[in-house]
């Protein structure tokens, strides 16, 4: 490695360490690969950053709590010094719990930590899903790395919702409960799942320690692997960038990792995790030993699962009465059943987004320019119903708050919401088609007779005329570079058949792309030049 | 595909990507214009302030140390905050003053060495846009062909796909070795069945009702007009798996005037005077039914808002559950508090798959 001969101690230093770790692992050939390697710079790009790096946070602040976190369900008489809770049975995972919180420097600082972290992990993995998807990131050949991001955010989920289970307080309990009861109205397999989940009858003495250890053992493993190859696969498809002057789906533009990027998103890392210990020491987050250890009896309103929750929650409680029906001897809960299937659809919608769109485009090309929205009016619609579907339900978890602040009665607001489910994505979806369409035109508009400078002229004839100042190639190209898709025509194969396939495509593709506009050519915007 | 070629557009950019080897991919329905607008290339570098001034530079570097220098002042100052500021039990505002003080410190240590690094990154590391060339991320066709032939070697010389019965056995096998693991999670439960415990409860013939939390038995007349009473079966306390007869054992009992009720002609014997006990446990996923109005005799379920109507046998009126809430047939002893008649007559709280 040392080809310069180094003059000072330090470099002669750092020579003989570099030669010796190359001598045993060859690392200058990964050096060579990535050490140049060009990342592009946006602020959208720092979503999926947040997410990284809470989620080492989460790693970090984890360690330290599993040193003092017993997950046993054992009964204890509470004898530390949090004195309201002073001899009262309790478990010994609470009972750490609330050590943790009280009697250990620094406890309740890393339970907040914890918490704030795993709360801003899952919403910037959400984020960061939801740039992918509106700037059609997820095209060839990124497919299969939106597929792990999506098994990423759901081991997110998961890992939000074991963790959330492990202090065994009241509200936790309850929302234990409340996965027992959905379990158990599931058909044919439910009374057994939940019988062999909880070891017994619920709550039994056994949930909180297999919780534990899925939620720091098996669920942090694969969510490692899979963020590995997520990675891995970012670093080979190399990132996306927005189109810009000079930046072409062949090339990337931007700073190389080392020195700048590194720098840069090193730095980041250091901001994030300081900027969630900020929060920590300051708001408090789950504060457990205001609920009170679990308890099947008692139980307050108006409480809330973790956000993240939410739309699960919600969409069983849009839930209509009546939809429980016994029927061959045996008991079919469509207030349960429903909600499952219909998220169930929804998440599998999501997975295979990537899949539909590049069957009905039939686009075989590598796309590595992240599109702007609204270049992409259909999907960006398809988008916008999505969003709004899912915080329908994740209003709706809150319908008894929203009933109680703005003094309305709860009947009232559930069967707003539960038209809401319907008309919502609906309306989302044509707004956010006109709005896409709209901005289009305005941006052709521009591109060929270039912006309202706000400066008004008289002209020699007495008329006024509000001067229009040309863009700047540079500022044109930004507008006017993006790909342009034509609804399929069906043709009959050569057989002389249509086949049902064929005909699906074509009208998806009709659906796609019937209203579009298209990009502006070299012969517009020399005609227009003439005017 | 006769437009394929747009080679020009792109080369205007500047980027060079030998596109000789694959075949073309498809642009599907895309529209690949003749006639589009070339890439003008990047726009020329300006320089920073940094860049031109070096006084201004010298100014950022002495930002970026005094920051590093900072996040030291932050972890040392977090150090003698663990010290100074010790938790005295019994006195939460000293968890307050420790989790602030550390955390103010801890934060520090880390934001300021984050700030510097993108300050310095920003200002002082070269800023010039840097270039570099993709390439399609199938490998080249040497590549490719050369793991087709390794694939086929390695299929010759193990014979893997001629020696049909060795393959089809080792696929048997793999798939046969992890059915153990199936049988092994039949003991995560104990070996009962759940549906028989699912449908009882520790109430049955005489067991007196007794107050939640801590089994004081009540009498009939203690239970005033327009009260609620949260309660549990007497002798609770006794049993070693107290939590899961309490998730299904749990009752509430509540008194109205007896021309408020209505039952069926059954029931009629199973409330004692205008006093009724029903299940607590929610007949949708089994929150606890813990409010009660007392003007409409309505009870919510504050998990989704089911309600049942205590005065129509608490059937409901609103919500996602389906089932009236069970209700316990009570009566009194001779000493005047009340004890239940029977068990309940149905299973307790969530639906499932075996109930009928
Ligand atoms: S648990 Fe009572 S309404 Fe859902």
């Amino acid at each position: 490695m040392s080809t310069a001969v180094p003059t000072t101690r330090g470099s002669r230093f750092t020579g003989a360490a570099a030669n010796y770790i190359d001598e045993r692992t060859s690392i200058s050939g990964l050096v060579k690969e990535l050490g140049r390697k060009i990342f592009p710079d946006h602020w959208s790009f720092m979503l999926g950053e947040v997410a990284l790096y809470s989620f080492v946070t989460i790693l970090l602040s984890g360690t330290f709590l599993t040193f003092f976190f017993q997950p046993s369900m054992a009964t204890v008489t509470y004898e530390g010094s949090y004195i309201p809770l002073k001899g009262i049975d309790m478990s010994a995972a609470y009972q750490s719990a609330l050590d943790i919180s009280f009697d250990i420097r620094g406890g309740l600082l890393f339970r907040q930590i914890h918490h704030w972290a795993a709360l801003l992990f899952i919403a910037a993995i959400g984020l960061h899903m939801v740039r992918i998807y509106f700037t059609g990131a997820f095209r060839k050949p990124r497919e299969i790395n939106w597929v792990i991001g999506f098994v990423l955010f759901i081991l997110a989920l998961a890992e939000g919702f074991t963790g959330y289970s492990l202090p065994d307080d009241l509200l936790s309990g309850n929302g234990l409960r409340i996965i027992d009861g959905l379990i158990k109205g599931l058909p044919i397999v439910g009374t057994w799942i939940s019988y062999l989940l909880f070891g017994g009858e619920f709550p039994g003495n056994d949930i909180v320690a297999r919780l534990f250890s899925l939620h720091i053992l098996l669920l942090p493993a694969i969510l490692v692997a899979a963020l590995g190859v997520h990675l891995l696969l970012m670093v080979i498809n190399k990132h996306t960038q927005f189109a810009g002057p000079g930046r072409t789906n062949e090339n990337v533009v931007g700073v190389p990792i080392l020195p700048v990027f590194a720098a840069k998103a090193g730095g980041f890392f250091f901001v994030v995790f300081g900027i969630i210990v900020l929060i920590a020491a300051f708001f408090t987050i789950n504060p457990i030993w205001v609920y009170g250890p679990y308890d099947p009896s008692p139980v307050s309103a108006g409480t809330q699962p973790d956000w993240y929750i939410g739309f699960a929650d919600g969409a069983l409680r849009l839930m209509p009465p009546g939809l429980e029906f016994v029927w061959l001897n045996h008991t079919w809960s469509f207030n349960i059943i429903i909600p499952v299937v219909v998220l169930g659809l929804f998440i599998v919608t999501v997975a295979i987004y990537p899949f539909v769109e590049a069957w009905i485009t039939g686009d075989k090309r590598e796309h590595h320019i992240a599109e702007r929205p609204r270049n992409a009016p259909t999907r960006t619609a398809i988008g916008a119903a999505g969003v709004t579907f899912y915080c329908v339900l994740w209003a709706a978890a809150g319908s008894d708050l929203i009933s109680t602040h703005f003094m309305l009665t709860i009947e009232g607001v559930t069967h707003t919401l539960q038209a809401l489910v319907f008309v919502g994505p609906f309306v989302a979806y044509h707004l956010a088609k006109r709005i896409a369409l709209g901005l289009q035109k305005k941006d052709r508009e521009i591109a060929l007779h270039g912006f309202e400078s706000g400066r008004i002229v008289r002209l020699p004839g007495g008329e006024y005329v509000e001067i229009h100042e040309q863009l700047s190639e540079y500022e044109r190209w930004r507008l006017v570079s993006f790909v342009d898709y034509k609804p399929l025509m069906l043709r009959p194969d050569s057989r002389g058949r249509i086949s049902f396939a064929q005909r699906m495509r074509a009208g998806l593709s009709r659906w796609f792309f019937e209203d579009r506009i298209s990009p502006i050519s070299r012969t517009q915007i020399e005609e227009s030049d003439h005017h | 595909m006769a437009h394929d070629d747009d080679g020009g557009t792109n080369a205007a950019a500047g980027s060079a990507i030998e596109k000789s080897e694959p075949p073309q991919a498809s642009p599907g329905t895309a529209i690949v214009a003749s006639d589009a607008i070339a890439n003008p290339g990047l726009p020329p570098h300006r320089p920073r302030v940094t860049d031109l001034d070096p006084k201004k530079q010298k100014q950022a570097a002495r930002r970026v140390s005094t920051l590093f220098l900072l996040s030291i002042v932050g972890s040392v100052f977090a150090i003698v905050a663990y010290i100074v500021f010790p938790i005295r039990p019994g006195v939460p505002s000293s968890i307050r003053l420790n989790t602030m003080f550390l955390g103010i410190g801890i934060a520090l240590g880390l934001v300021s060495i984050g700030i510097g690094a993108i300050y310095w990154a920003k200002n002082l590391m070269s800023g010039e846009e840097m270039v570099e060339s993709r390439h399609l991320t199938r490998g080249t066709v040497e590549t490719r062909s050369r793991a087709v032939e390794i694939f086929q070697q390695a299929n010759e010389e193990s014979g893997f796909g001629r020696r049909t019965l060795i393959r089809n056995s080792l696929i048997g096998a793999l798939v046969a070795t992890p059915l153990p693991a199936i049988v092994l999670f039949r003991d995560l439960a104990p070996a009962a069945n759940p549906v028989t415990l699912l449908e009882e409860t520790m109430w049955k013939k005489g067991t007196r009702l007794t107050q939640d939390p801590f089994g004081t038995p009540i009498k009939a007349a203690d239970v005033t007009l327009g009260s609620v009473f949260h309660v549990i079966p007497e002798g609770l306390d006794q049993v070693s798996d107290k939590l899961e007869e309490k998730a299904k054992s749990a009752v509430l009992l509540m008194r109205l005037l007896p021309q408020d009720l209505h039952p069926q002609p059954d029931r009629e014997s199973w409330a004692y005077d205008g006093i009724v006990a029903y299940s607590k446990i929610c007949t949708h996923v089994g929150c606890p039914v813990a409010l009660y109005e007392q003007q409409t005799h309505h009870l919510l379920c504050p998990c989704h808002q089911s309600t049942f109507d205590v005065t129509n046998q608490c059937a409901v009126i609103f919500g996602p559950a389906k089932r009236p809430l069970p209700q316990l047939p009570i009566t009194v002893d001779s000493e005047g508090y009340l004890i239940a008649q029977s068990g309940f007559h149905e299973p307790v709280g969530p639906s499932f798959w075996e109930r009928s």
